[in-house]
């Protein structure tokens, strides 16, 4: 009997073996389909999908087809740290494609990294989240960067001798980018009349614009998530304020008009990719991505596409899906062109790109500059 | 002098939206000696019926009556919240009204996840634009609503804010009037006192008591409709943080006391509001949550609150 249950045994773990020795490589989505920040989620997830239905419908990678398997983090804190061991432990995928937002992304990115599973971040902006591990990729722009060209906008085009600074406490990509404007807009001559903060979640700003209000600000950076620059912008309105708002790549969401309305007019912010772009990569890409969705993909989409295609182009590289060999054909992807621009890795495992400086006209994002880095 | 005053109208419009919540806590506890927890999710079911109601309602009455049509939405959803109060109570809390309160202070939280979660899993769990339903004209309009008026000079006061004083007033008003002036609120008070000595004196109990409901909960639906005017991004689970912040106000104008409930709401609306203007901004929800706890140390009846002696 004892030898019948272990033959039993031996027969079940034979045949999950080669159950996963099968066709499909796991690929592992952690995204914000839900809450506060889910149109950051379901945009990177859309083109992420869309990136996987390509490659597959080619052929898939190495002759296998991309399995991605996409978990909700509901814009929650807490939650990255289950869903990544859900994915590396029971899924075991032989990658993470994830978050967009920072503070998600300096979750989940430990797990990864002490599990040797290559994370590629989309869109998370703060340099803390690739200095992690060589495990953590991303493949977007830095707050580094973002903090510059804001500050230059503002100092250069919007002409502001003074700033004032509403931070997102609760947000790491929020206070990493709200230092790097200062940082920049003291340096090249402006000077900081004002920093108040909020948390993620608050919906009453009163009482911070008053007193921004007061102290006069030529502009005021709002380096925050689209769900509360809304509100701040409304609320700054309806308190007659009269200076433009500022604020980075936070702001790309289609409920960001959606709620805030003619509030948000005049206003500026930086982003990654702009779907009016005349080139024919980013037309393809809009027109191909409005034929699956019916709807005009925004930079989180952008991103999320590309990042896909980085890990697929990786896959292929390193000719396997094994953590070391795969971390090392990200690390060297070289002038991948993407949607979002010519890609190459550095050796911070971040990229260098350039960014655009949308400004908000009659309810529609309309890009107004360039800034290379 | 002006920025005070400022801060001082800015605390004293969220004063009384949590001033509107806080009354249906209080009458509730006030009759039944109960802590309705479902009242602030009331709360939110009246946000979204003006969500709902917004895109049929508000083109009624055009561009140019958008006041109007606001007020139509704040009856709407009065309507729906006192249905939904009567509901609640008529099927959660009647059948336990026999047994130990803590058994009712359980199944309200019981009430409150249900709608919580419900309403997550009916809605979409993402926050909405309020006003997404109604026609764009009519949107820019109610925005509108919400810009300063000229000629105060450095003051700011919104048509909405007034509107919003305006509407708190009023209810306040009609209900102190029901309250004090009719039989129903006579039969209210009597049960405050002595449930079954009202009962004895002919009091239907139940009926008061649902009537009792209705009317907080039509004061929490009318509550959310002036809060998502004013912060217009809703989401099934916005009715969780006023709505304890309310009970606060509650408790802290003195707890089953009408005025107090009031002067409560208006008291936390401004030091939440002082408190957020301050260095100490970010622990402004810890200040509020703080303040209850002093009360409940130092005088558990509130402000207005009277001294409950023990009868044994």
């Amino acid at each position: 009997m004892r030898q019948l249950s272990f033959f039993s045994w031996a027969l079940l773990g034979i045949l999950t073996l080669t159950a996963h020795a099968a066709d499909a490589i796991n690929i592992g989505e952690f995204a914000s389909l839900t809450g506060g920040t889910a149109s950051f989620g379901q945009s990177s997830h859309k083109g992420t999908q869309l990136a996987i239905d390509e490659i597959n419908a080619a052929g898939g990678v190495l002759g296998r087809p991309l399995n991605l398997i996409t978990e909700d983090d509901q814009s929650k804190a807490g939650e990255p740290s289950s869903i990544l061991q859900k994915l590396i432990n029971n899924d075991h995928v032989v990658a993470i494609l994830g978050e967009i937002a920072s503070s998600r992304s300096l979750e989940g990115a430990p797990i990864a990294q002490s599990n040797q599973i290559p994370m590629i971040s989309p869109g998370s902006t703060n340099p803390k989240v690739t200095q992690v591990g060589d495990y953590i990729f991303r493949i977007c722009f830095l707050d580094e960067f973002q903090g510059k060209i804001t500050a230059r906008y503002s100092l250069d085009t919007l002409h502001a001798k003074t700033a004032a600074i509403l931070t997102d406490v609760k947000q790491d990509y929020s206070t990493g980018l709200a230092e790097f404007f200062k940082l920049n807009f003291t340096t090249g001559g402006g000077k900081i009349v004002s920093e108040k903060s909020y948390s993620s979640g608050d919906k009453d700003f009163r009482a911070q614009l008053t007193e921004i209000k007061s102290a006069k600000p030529d502009v005021i950076f709002v380096p925050g998530y689209y769900n509360e620059v809304a509100p701040i912008a409304i609320q700054s309105r309806q308190l007659g304020i009269k200076s433009p708002m500022i604020g980075g790549d936070g702001w790309d969401s289609p409920d960001l008009v959606r709620i805030g309305g003619r509030a948000l007019e005049g206003n500026f912010f930086s982003n990654h990719f702009t779907p009016n772009d005349s080139t024919p990569t980013v037309h393809n890409f809009v027109a191909k991505y409005q034929a699956k969705y019916g709807d005009i993909p925004d930079a989180m989409a952008a991103l999320g596409y590309d990042s896909a295609k980085i890990l697929a182009d990786a896959i292929r590289r390193a000719g396997s899906t094994g953590g070391p060999a795969l971390r090392q054909a990200i690390a060297a992807t070289k002038n991948f062109a993407g949607v979002t621009g010519t890609i190459t890795i550095n050796a911070q495992r971040n990229a260098d790109k350039s960014a655009v400086i949308i400004g908000i006209r009659e309810k529609q994002f309309v890009k107004v500059a360039v800034m290379q880095p | 002098m002006t920025h005070f005053l400022q801060q001082l109208l800015n605390g004293l419009s969220l004063g009384s939206l949590y001033a509107l919540i806080a009354l249906g806590y209080t009458m509730v506890y006030g009759i039944l000696r109960f802590i309705n927890f479902a009242h602030g999710d009331v709360f939110m079911i009246g946000a979204f019926t003006g969500y709902y109601c917004a895109g049929w309602l508000l083109p009624l009455f055009g561009v140019d009556h958008v006041g109007f049509g606001l007020i139509g939405i704040v009856l709407a959803a009065m309507l729906v919240c006192a249905v939904l109060g009567v509901l609640i109570e008529k099927l959660a809390y009647r059948p336990l009204r026999q047994r130990p309160k803590l058994i009712s202070l359980i199944t309200a939280i019981g009430v409150s996840l249900l709608l919580e979660y419900g309403g997550q899993f009916t809605f979409g769990p993402d926050p909405k634009a309020f006003l997404d339903k109604a026609p764009d004209a009519i949107r820019d309009r109610v925005q509108d609503l919400g810009l300063p008026l000229d000629g105060l000079g450095d003051l700011i006061l919104s048509p909405l804010q007034l509107m919003t004083f305006a509407i708190t007033l009023a209810l306040l008003g009609a209900l102190v009037l029901i309250v004090k002036k009719t039989r129903l609120g006579l039969a209210m008070r009597a049960i405050s006192n002595n449930p079954t000595a009202a009962a004895l004196m002919g009091v239907n109990n139940d009926t008061v008591i649902s009537f009792t409901f209705a009317l907080g909960s039509a004061l929490a639906g009318a509550s959310g409709i002036l809060f998502a005017l004013s912060y217009p991004s809703i989401d099934p689970l916005m009715g969780l943080l006023p709505g304890i912040k309310a009970f606060v106000a509650a408790v802290l104008g003195g707890i089953g006391n009408l005025p107090g409930a009031a002067l409560g709401g208006i008291l936390l609306g401004l030091i939440e509001n002082f408190v957020g203007a301050s260095a100490f901004s970010t622990y402004r929800d810890a200040i509020t949550f703080g303040i209850l706890i002093l009360i409940l140390l130092f005088r558990p009846s509130g402000i207005l609150g009277r001294k409950q002696p023990e009868k044994v």
